[in-house]
């Protein structure tokens, strides 16, 4: 029975925008087991950043607000706490790393003072200790001579480099979970290669859960074993890695990876899912996806599907009507 | 040409290309702007001010230069709401037709140099080298001057006259604007769609034109309307050395000048000029702060 | 046997960075040495990581940067030494689509002015005749000629995207020279685009130079792919060869480090070891040494010459890869 790190029950996250409230993200549930690498994918707009914000406490105070919804993590609800536990947690019992290192790390401080003051934070050690535990920390994310890095200012490294630092400090004081928000897309395949590498070493070695964050679907393939499809704020199919791309049951899942051209596929056109992601502000009534669906029903414009669970699948469910229906008739549409 | 016919089948899915209503950019200024109070009031201010220049001579009580001896230095009556001055003459219908006078010379000054201030920085903007060293050296030794100084060195060369006086405002406004326009050249320069122009095969004047100038105009906005305020503080200034409109010239700078000899006696001459001039700065200044704020899309 | 629409040879360029009068005078090596040729009605790409000088390479031959050395034909033309003026008439036959959608259009233009812009520059249309074309462009790129009044930033990146490739189209250029246009775009997206533009070059007999860093995308739309890293390229052959057999271990471990969605197919991934060396300071000899699993004495002093391996299909490296068929060591 796998241990579940973070459950996320019913999220609901609202924006404010010209004095009313705009939902970002509703109705999002799903949950991560240790030693488990999550994927969340979508495309921009569709809310996954906000989510993992969201589970961080992260948002701008003021312009935006979890409205509904909990977040379990380790049996409490972390939406719950006090700021001050919050704190205790954040960086310590879950960490995150964001999409583009060379702006995540302090310009002016050296790498060894902002990976100490990590350290620092949220353990009782003194000055030499913490240095030494970032020098060994540094070494087991593959950077060959910590004791440079540590002296370096961010911009004397590369966007590679910076990414394993990040990845250096926030597994720095060993963490339960690991939010990555798109870890790779601003790097070059190569590196991106070496970065998801030892991504997934930190996962065998220390059993950390990761909530991998990608629109990348060959990230997704590689390095997840169950992933969660968003699309305008809402799960739209949540399965095993295998099972998604074998038998995508979404129509949007089913446009994604079909238009996502594979490096040894003979393929010369790609089926194109047309139109583009609505606005929060322009959201169509019924199901979000409707307008670009070629199976759209007049049901499907009109009320907004629920997210149900697949029968006879584990961890299987899908936001459509489509798979409600009996076979023959989804072979008239 | 051939005709542009093309087998492109995009499906028409008619929602999917829906555009959200556009906004309309003046709907949001006016909504932003009006939230500010003081700048609000700083507008209605010189609409009125405006207004006053106008129609001046048609609204006055009395004739500006209408002489009356009986009433020579009355302080504000009901005939008289701001008093009259050495000459009889009515201080109030004097400072409206002097507003035509005042603003008209503070407008054309800092339109005139904020033309040759934007035609200066966008060359040297655009093309670098040793023309942008040229004018910003220029430039330089132009700020090195405290205003009202430069002002009066010119007006001295050139002889006394509210032209000059014109003049002498309009090229201390000059080097502002250049500075700014060239700053703001500089970066829209690198712009990606400036690059994107050059590779159609626009030639420099168009691009300087058409693509980098209304770029730039949001940065000096702000600058127009406080030069138009120093200028007015200057030409009202010159006025009153001696250096710009003569005695008969219901000039606010000129008044408040003939005014200091009777300071003890008929203090409203000076008062109500130098209240006008005040308001006149401050109004334009504030409106300047506002226009900046309602510029800014960081602030709501 | 017809002759390349561009034909670039021995071509290099210099940067210099450090700006200002007292910063130190190092030089960015973007392009060291390049030579290829492109035929007409080809999809011919650029690919590699950033840094590798493939925009540089657009660029220079857009006539937007001048070569320190080398030669660039475009169309018959030696077009690397024109003037500015000189090289103005020729604009209307070549033109480029930008990664940026963004950024690449005039916030304070209306759409239909931006896509109308290169008629009005090269053509003696009245202005109603250029708006019917630019709505004619605009139906071909699948948006609508109400869209013509609306302003860059009220529309999405696809969108812009094709708002710029109606504007490359206005002239009928021969040549189309697309620097990473998908790159910024949404996956979804990104397959509309793509379509749209190979549509676009059947029904308008066009060439393109697509430069990107994704694989997955170059292998599906091009007819040639050159290969670059740190300013040189390392390896030019037709698609199937490529992907097929390639013989240089930079290509190689490009391949291998692709990932694939498709969780069945997971592979071996060769990883480089460290990072990309800076373009301010080259690795003498071959300039991939540093980095290669195979680097022998010689990489490490002698730079390799190309060399032709099978038909059309070049390499430079002092020990390339190849497969058991028949081709030599």
């Amino acid at each position: 029975m796998a241990e579940k790190l973070l459950d996320v029950k019913n999220l609901r996250t609202e924006f404010k925008r010209d004095k009313s409230w705009v939902t970002a993200v509703n109705d999002v549930s799903f949950h991560i087991n240790k030693g488990e690498i999550l994927g969340l994918v979508g495309e921009s707009g569709c809310g996954k950043s906000v989510t993992s914000l969201s589970v961080m406490r992260l948002l701008p105070i003021g312009t935006s607000r979890v409205s509904e919804g909990e977040v379990f993590f380790n049996g409490e609800d972390i939406l719950k706490v006090d700021k001050k536990k919050m704190r205790k947690i954040r960086g310590h019992k879950i960490s995150m790393i964001f999409q583009e290192p060379m702006s995540s790390l302090n310009p002016c401080m050296r790498i060894s003072k902002q990976i100490t003051e990590a350290i620092l934070l949220h353990n009782d050690l003194s000055k030499d200790e913490a240095y030494k535990r970032a020098f060994n920390v540094l070494k087991s994310v593959g950077i060959p001579d910590p004791d440079m890095t540590l002296n370096s200012y961010p911009h004397q490294l590369s966007g590679g480099m910076c990414q394993r630092v990040m990845i250096a400090m926030a597994m720095s004081c060993e963490p339960n979970l690991l939010i990555a928000d798109e870890p790779t897309t601003a790097l070059d395949v190569t590196i991106q290669a070496q970065i998801l590498s030892l991504m997934e070493e930190i996962k065998e070695e220390r059993d950390t859960g990761i909530l991998l964050i990608t629109h990348d679907l060959g990230v997704v393939a590689e390095m997840c074993s169950r992933v969660i499809v968003m699309y305008a704020g809402r799960i739209v199919e949540e399965a095993p890695v295998r099972e998604l791309f074998e038998s995508p049951m979404h129509p949007y899942t089913q446009g994604l990876i079909e238009s996502v051209p594979k490096l040894g596929s003979d393929m010369t056109s790609l089926p194109s899912i047309p139109g583009s992601v609505p606005d929060l502000s322009v959201m169509p009534k019924g199901c979000k996806f409707a307008p670009r669906c070629k199976y759209a029903m007049d049901i499907c414009r009109e009320k907004e599907p629920e997210l149900v669970a697949v029968p006879g699948q584990e961890h299987r469910c899908s936001r459509c009507v489509l798979h409600k229906l009996e076979e023959k008739e989804v072979s008239k549409l | 040409m051939a005709e542009m016919k093309s087998t492109v089948n995009i499906q028409n899915f008619e929602d999917a290309e829906a555009l959200p209503k556009p906004k309309s950019k003046v709907k949001e200024f006016v909504k932003k702007f009006t939230k500010r109070k003081t700048a609000v009031i700083s507008f209605i201010f010189i609409v009125l001010l405006l207004l006053a220049a106008i129609l001046g001579p048609y609204i006055a009580p009395y004739d500006a230069s209408q002489a009356d001896y009986s009433n020579l230095l009355q302080g504000p009556s009901a005939a008289h709401i701001w008093g009259t001055d050495e000459f009889g003459r009515d201080v109030f219908s004097r400072l409206l037709a002097g507003t035509r006078l005042s603003l008209a010379s503070a407008l054309s000054a800092t339109i005139v140099g904020t033309a040759l201030g934007i035609l200066f920085g966008l060359i040297a903007g655009f093309y670098g080298g040793w023309i942008d060293s040229l004018i910003m050296r220029c430039c330089d030794i132009l700020f090195s001057f405290p205003d009202i100084l430069l002002a009066i060195a010119i007006v001295a060369i050139l002889g006394p006259g509210m032209i000059n006086v014109i003049i002498a405002v309009a090229v201390f406004t000059v080097p502002s604007f250049a500075r700014i326009i060239r700053s703001a050249t500089i970066s829209v320069k690198e712009s990606l769609y400036v690059e994107v122009a050059r590779s159609i095969g626009c030639k420099n004047w168009r691009i300087l034109w058409v693509h980098i100038f209304p770029g730039t105009i949001q940065s000096m906005i702000v600058n127009f309307t406080m030069r138009v305020g120093t200028a007015i503080l200057a030409a009202s200034s010159l006025s009153f050395l001696g250096f710009g409109a003569n005695v008969t010239e219901p000039d606010w700078g000129a008044m408040l000048s003939q005014g200091r000899n009777y300071l003890n006696t008929a203090p409203h001459i000076v008062l109500f000029p130098g209240i006008l001039i005040f308001l006149t700065v401050l109004a334009f200044n504030l409106l300047g702060d506002g226009l900046r704020d309602t510029l800014d899309p960081k602030m709501s | 046997m017809s002759t390349p629409i561009v034909s670039v040879k021995n071509v290099t360029k210099t940067f210099d960075a450090g700006k200002g009068m007292f910063a130190k005078k190092t030089k960015v090596h973007a392009v060291n040495d390049i030579s290829f040729n492109i035929m007409p009605g080809e999809t011919f790409s650029l690919v590699g990581e950033s840094g590798c000088g493939k925009s540089t390479t657009g660029r220079l031959i857009d006539h937007l940067l001048i070569p320190d050395t080398g030669e660039i034909w475009f169309d018959g033309k030696e077009i690397s030494k024109l003037s500015q003026n000189e090289m103005r008439p020729l604009r209307s036959d070549v033109q480029m689509i930008f990664q940026d959608p963004y950024g690449s259009l005039n916030p304070r233009i209306k759409v239909q002015d931006l896509i109308g812009e290169p008629l009005l520059i090269h053509t003696n249309l009245s202005a109603g005749e250029r708006l019917k074309k630019v709505y004619e462009l605009l139906e071909v790129v699948g948006l609508s000629a109400a869209h013509g009044e609306r302003y860059p930033h009220e529309f999405s990146g696809g969108q812009r995207q094709r708002i710029g490739i109606a504007r490359a189209l206005t002239v009928h250029p021969k040549l189309i020279i697309a620097d990473e246009p998908v790159s910024a775009l949404d996956v979804s997206i990104q397959a509309q685009v793509l379509n749209l533009l190979q549509q676009l070059q059947k029904d308008f007999n066009l060439t393109y130079l697509f430069i990107s860093h994704d694989l997955s995308v170059v292998e599906m739309i091009s007819d040639k792919i050159a290969v670059m890293y740190l300013g040189t390229i390392v390896e030019t052959a037709p698609k199937k060869d490529l992907y097929a057999h390639p013989m240089h271990p930079y290509t190689r471990s490009l391949l291998s480090a692709v990932p694939i969605p498709d969780p069945a197919k997971k592979k071996e991934r060769t990883l480089l070891k460290g990072d990309l060396p800076s373009t301010t300071n080259l690795p003498a000899g071959c300039l991939f040494h540093t980095r290669c699993p195979y680097c022998q004495e010689k990489c490490i002093k002698e730079r390799p010459e190309t060399q032709e391996i099978g038909e059309g299909h070049f390499v430079k490296c002092h020990y390339p890869i190849c497969n058991e068929e028949g081709k030599n060591v």
